[in-house]
């Protein structure tokens, strides 16, 4: 994996305090011109977030073999390391990876932890690659060398809201109220201010009759989901975690809950393959309008059969295509720079023009702030137990169908 | 708010409350005669909860049934614990206990994790989503049927600790440990036995949780904290006290929900908490402390 | 004053602890980010340690709450920094005045209705958990949402405003860790560090000897909540984003505290040398672990914990007491 001699030496290093101090001077590692590009992958592998942190891991660790079928020089070597859920050692790990001479560093899932790993990758002029993190404020600090390859939370929320309304006309099916249940983590509550903020903009045909906010360790959402029935809505629009968007859908069979529309304005869950394999055939007919692989791209394609070959059991999804994404992205910005220097690097990643990659939207392209403002989101609904791309029609892998299925007819 | 609704929502967290019960009643158990607190408790649920998910997955058993016989093993566990990690510990003070127990925890949630992965597991019974029509009200039957059996197991220690010889001995040590040692009783045995008991709860309790929730193996932490505010409320070493406390805070928790935020409901239980602790002490069942 | 803070104690361990501080002096100069990052972290569990044993070690007092003051003050400077312009130096004392005031509430209660041991360390824990909800849904600090604070180019150091490279934060770290030592082995030494040593050891001969028990555990907790709050503004200025779910989780309390308990409960230089200890064996793990080419989740932890059971089982008083009678240093560092 790493270079093994500096782990050694580390490791004996680390025996006492002393030993610390003066066993570490020899770790100022002077830089040498690379061949190979040394990516610090950086993820929550165990802990709470530790099962989309694998997700994302998956993706980097398969994208060398793909980008040299794509014909990219693609000589890399991945350094992983371990969040543990926790922003300390988000920070320390970070560190560690640029110490040990990553070149550039991809991560990492949590909003927090990425906000931490983005001001040392700043102080230390190494470029850093966020592959998924929603706040907005990571790209609004004003930092050189840190890129965002996937949407904030007003970019999902205004995507997820536009989408809405090409589901409700394709399907003739216009609500007039909606519930709106939310997990009142980081994510949930930067999704929560955006639609807050930005529902009155978008004409939206349904009223929001009640909001409903749940504690993210919430083990049992009985009590929401009856508080929500009682509203009596025909629309729910969810914004969950995986574990409570199979809750809230078991609570709404057990209470013969049947609203017309479940669908989600851009939140994980419904297309995760824990869903599918704990749900069955209750799986089907929820809505995400979530950023999505292109079906259609022959990248994608590509990916996928490599990924259905690596991992056999796991799912395909979001997080495994933008971790690949970034992956990519560094590659095409070392073949271009020709030179891992931090700040060459980081120019070239701005200089970034990819047309034909694997998330739905327009070019891969950075703006001034290291944002990826093309990402488009997508509708997707479960159909046959598995995500299925249903609007934009272009790229559409299957037809919508809606009004949601009555539980007791499954 | 229509009636029907506030009423639904009572019974299904009186009905959550006595499964929370159980999972307490292992731990005042413990603590009301070893008068050590278990700081890896929910850790321990969370062990038999995947004893009965691997059950279920590999012979296809039914949780209610895989119950017994994962009782009988984390009785082991929790014998085996007492025995050779938690005597020696009986005369230290409480921070040494505390720190060994959270090793214990570290060891168990990320023994799991290494086991198991991170996903979230559940077992999926024909009858999983099945609700039974109690006049205008809809209850979850799973509730209905954990409840029932939660209520039963404590029926059957009541009458352990009442009516057997082993029982009542135990009750003795917890009285007076001195006394218990000076009539002859074997204190660290009685103590191991009584720690293997209240794992056995702790481990019927798991295994019915399955049908409730899914587990993942960092669930644990948020169950022993969720015992010890139960064990706090009913009272300490007390029985009664720790159904009780499971039942009020499995009913505050709901009405809260459902009349304030949900995702502050937590922010009731622990409310609850501090008022008993402030006021009564020893919790509202226990003996004066 | 000097004459009682080197009263007693042998030549040898004061020139050990001046090579020690030497070393930690010059650290900076012979080490690179990331075991710079790492020392941090050594000096701020060796920091939070030491204020917490102030309340568990010197008073008796067990504590598992004591993230609820770190995530206190952390919020009270960063919030008045982002909200108001005002830089931390000058937050600090209302950071600290609040974490103060929280001690003192729960202390209040608790000690005025008799709760002791196990009972009074569940009560920590709950008004820690109950802080942490009540933050998710403060909307002022943006609630679960996460509260960041403006990061700009590291430039220049400003230690006014605690803007600035690691290194900056390092000798900030190091000297409030000093004076934490210089300042405990000051209280120790005087009238109320008998007073204590008397409640922790016989509350009920204590109080018949006529020590106003309560107020002398009062000010335990007001001094231990003071100084951790001096971490919390740390913290926030140094991480520069907080979340409820991180800043005041019962695990960032078990972590606090597993320093001073490992390194010796009560002694000066256990909390430092627990967090020395706990921190390298940590970094090491993970380390070997990796040499060794296993990636398993989890792993590492369960390494930890057992590390963590040998030491609490063969070294019931932590490492530092047998050691300083190892190096002939008396017992009362």
């Amino acid at each position: 994996m790493t270079t093994k001699i500096t782990r050694r030496q580390f490791a004996a290093g680390t025996a006492a305090s002393a030993a610390l101090l003066a066993g570490s001077a020899p770790f100022n590692i002077v830089r040498a011109q690379p061949k190979a590009l040394k990516i610090g992958s950086i993820h929550p592998r165990s802990g709470y977030q530790a099962q989309l942190g694998l997700a994302c891991q998956r993706g980097i660790d398969i994208a060398p073999r793909v980008l040299k079928q794509l014909g990219m020089n693609a000589e890399v070597e991945i350094m992983s390391a371990d969040t543990e859920s926790n922003v300390d050692i988000a920070r320390s790990r970070a560190e560690k990876l640029i110490n040990d001479g990553a070149q550039v560093l991809i991560g990492a899932f949590d909003s927090g932890q990425s906000a931490a790993i983005a001001q040392v990758a700043e102080q230390k002029g190494v470029p850093y690659i966020v592959n998924v993190a929603a706040a907005p404020q990571i790209t609004e600090q004003g930092y050189k060398f840190v890129f965002r390859n996937f949407p904030t939370a007003p970019m999902l929320v205004g995507d997820g809201l536009n989408l809405m309304k090409g589901v409700f006309e394709k399907s003739g099916i216009t609500p007039k109220t909606a519930v709106f249940m939310h997990c009142n983590d980081t994510f949930g509550q930067s999704m929560a201010g955006a639609i807050k903020a930005m529902a009155p903009r978008f004409n939206l045909p349904f009223q929001i009759v009640e909001t409903i906010s749940y504690d993210p360790q919430a083990k049992d959402l009985s009590v929401e989901v009856a508080k929500a029935k009682a509203t009596g809505a025909e629309m729910v629009m969810p914004v969950t975690r995986l574990n409570d968007a199979i809750l809230i859908v078991r609570e709404m069979i057990k209470q013969r809950w049947e609203p017309k529309i479940i669908m989600s304005p851009g939140a994980p869950g419904f297309y995760e393959g824990q869903f599918y394999k704990t749900l069955g055939k209750f799986s089907n007919g929820m809505i995400t309008n979530v950023p999505w692989y292109n079906p259609r791209s022959s990248i994608t394609q590509k990916l996928l059969d490599e990924f259905t070959k690596a991992y056999k059991n796991e799912m395909f999804e979001l997080n495994v295509g933008f971790s690949f994404e970034a992956v990519m992205v560094a590659v095409d910005a070392f073949n271009r720079a020709k030179t891992a220097n931090g700040k060459e690097l980081a120019d070239a990643i701005r200089q970034t023009k990819i047309e034909n990659h694997v998330m739905a939207g327009g070019t891969l392209e950075f703006d001034a702030k290291g944002q990826n403002v093309n990402i488009r989101s997508v509708t997707l609904q479960n159909l046959d137990q598995r995500p299925k791309v249903v609007l934009p029609l272009e790229i559409a892998e299957d037809n919508l169908a809606l009004p949601l299925q009555s539980w007791s007819k499954r | 708010m229509p009636i029907e609704l506030v009423f639904t929502v009572a019974v299904q967290g009186i009905l959550t409350g006595l499964v929370y019960g159980l999972m307490a009643l292992g731990l005042s158990v413990i603590f009301g005669v070893v008068r050590v607190v278990n700081f890896a408790h929910g850790e321990m649920m969370t062990i038999a909860s995947y004893a009965a998910i691997v059950a279920f997955g590999a012979w296809n058993i039914d949780p209610l049934v895989a119950m017994v016989p994962i009782a009988v093993i984390l009785f082991a566990v929790g014998y085996m614990l007492q025995a050779v990690l938690i005597n020696p510990f009986i005369n230290r003070p409480e921070h040494s206990q505390f720190i060994l127990l959270a090793a214990v925890a570290i060891i168990m949630v990320n023994g799991l994790l290494m086991i198991f992965g991170p996903d979230a597991r559940n077992v999926l019974v024909d009858y999983a989503l099945d609700s039974i029509e109690i006049g205008p009200l809809l209850v979850d039957k799973v509730r209905v049927i954990t409840a029932a059996l939660a209520l039963l197991i404590a029926a059957g220690l009541f009458a352990f600790f009442k009516l057997t010889r082993t029982g009542r001995a135990i009750r003795a040590c917890a009285d007076n440990y001195l006394g218990a040692l000076v009539v002859g009783l074997n204190v660290k045995k009685l103590y191991a036995l009584t720690f293997g008991i209240g794992s056995a709860c702790v481990g019927a309790a798991g295994a019915m949780m399955t049908l409730l929730i899914d587990t993942t193996p960092n669930l644990g932490p948020a169950f022993t904290l969720q015992a010890f505010v139960i064990v706090i409320i009913g009272g300490l070493g007390s029985m009664p006290g720790a159904l009780l406390g499971g039942v009020l805070i499995g009913l505050s928790e709901a009405m809260s929900g459902l009349f304030f935020a949900p995702s502050a409901k937590t922010m009731f239980g622990v409310g609850i908490l501090i008022l008993v602790l402030l006021f009564r002490p020893q919790g509202l069942l226990g003996r004066k402390i | 004053m000097i004459s009682r803070l080197v009263d007693g104690v042998p030549r040898r361990a004061l020139i050990l602890l001046g090579l020690f501080l030497a070393l930690l002096l010059v650290a900076p100069l012979l080490v690179d980010g990331y075991i710079l990052s790492i020392l941090i972290l050594v000096l701020y569990f060796a920091y939070t340690g030491q204020a917490w044993n102030v309340m568990m070690g010197f008073a008796g007092q067990l504590s598992l709450g004591h993230s609820l003051y770190v995530g206190v003050a952390a919020y009270t400077a960063a919030a008045l920094y982002v909200h108001f312009g005002i830089g931390p130096w000058a937050g600090v004392w209302l950071a600290i005045l609040i974490s103060v005031a929280c001690g003192l509430f729960i202390g209040f209660l608790a000690f005025r209705f008799g709760i002791s041991g196990v009972y009074f360390a569940l009560l920590t824990i709950a008004f820690a958990e109950f802080t942490r909800v009540g933050f998710d849904h403060f909307d002022w600090v943006n609630g679960s949402g996460g509260f960041f604070l403006p990061v700009t180019q590291y430039s220049v150091n400003d230690p006014l405003n605690l803007r600035g490279a690691p290194v900056m934060f390092y000798y900030i770290l190091l000297a409030i860790t000093v004076l934490a030592f210089l300042f405990c082995r000051w209280l120790l030494t005087g009238r109320i560090g008998y007073y204590w040593l008397a409640i922790r050891e016989e509350p009920e001969a204590a109080q018949t000897l006529g020590i106003n028990v309560f107020r002398y555990k009062m000010i335990a907790v007001a001094i231990s909540a003071g100084m951790t709050a001096l971490s919390g503004v740390f913290f926030a200025f140094y991480y520069n984003n907080l979340f409820p779910e991180q800043i005041f989780s019962m695990s960032r309390s078990i972590e606090l505290i597993l320093g001073p308990i490992i390194g010796g409960i009560g002694s000066l230089f256990g909390p430092i040398l627990g967090a020395v200890v706990l921190t390298v064996l940590a970094e090491s793990v993970t380390e070997i672990m990796h040499a060794l080419g296993y990636d398993i989740p989890g792993i590492k932890q369960v390494f930890y914990g057992l590390c963590l059971l040998v030491v609490i089982i063969y070294l019931p008083n932590g490492i530092w007491p047998p050691l300083r009678k190892r190096l002939g240093l008396g017992d009362h560092s």
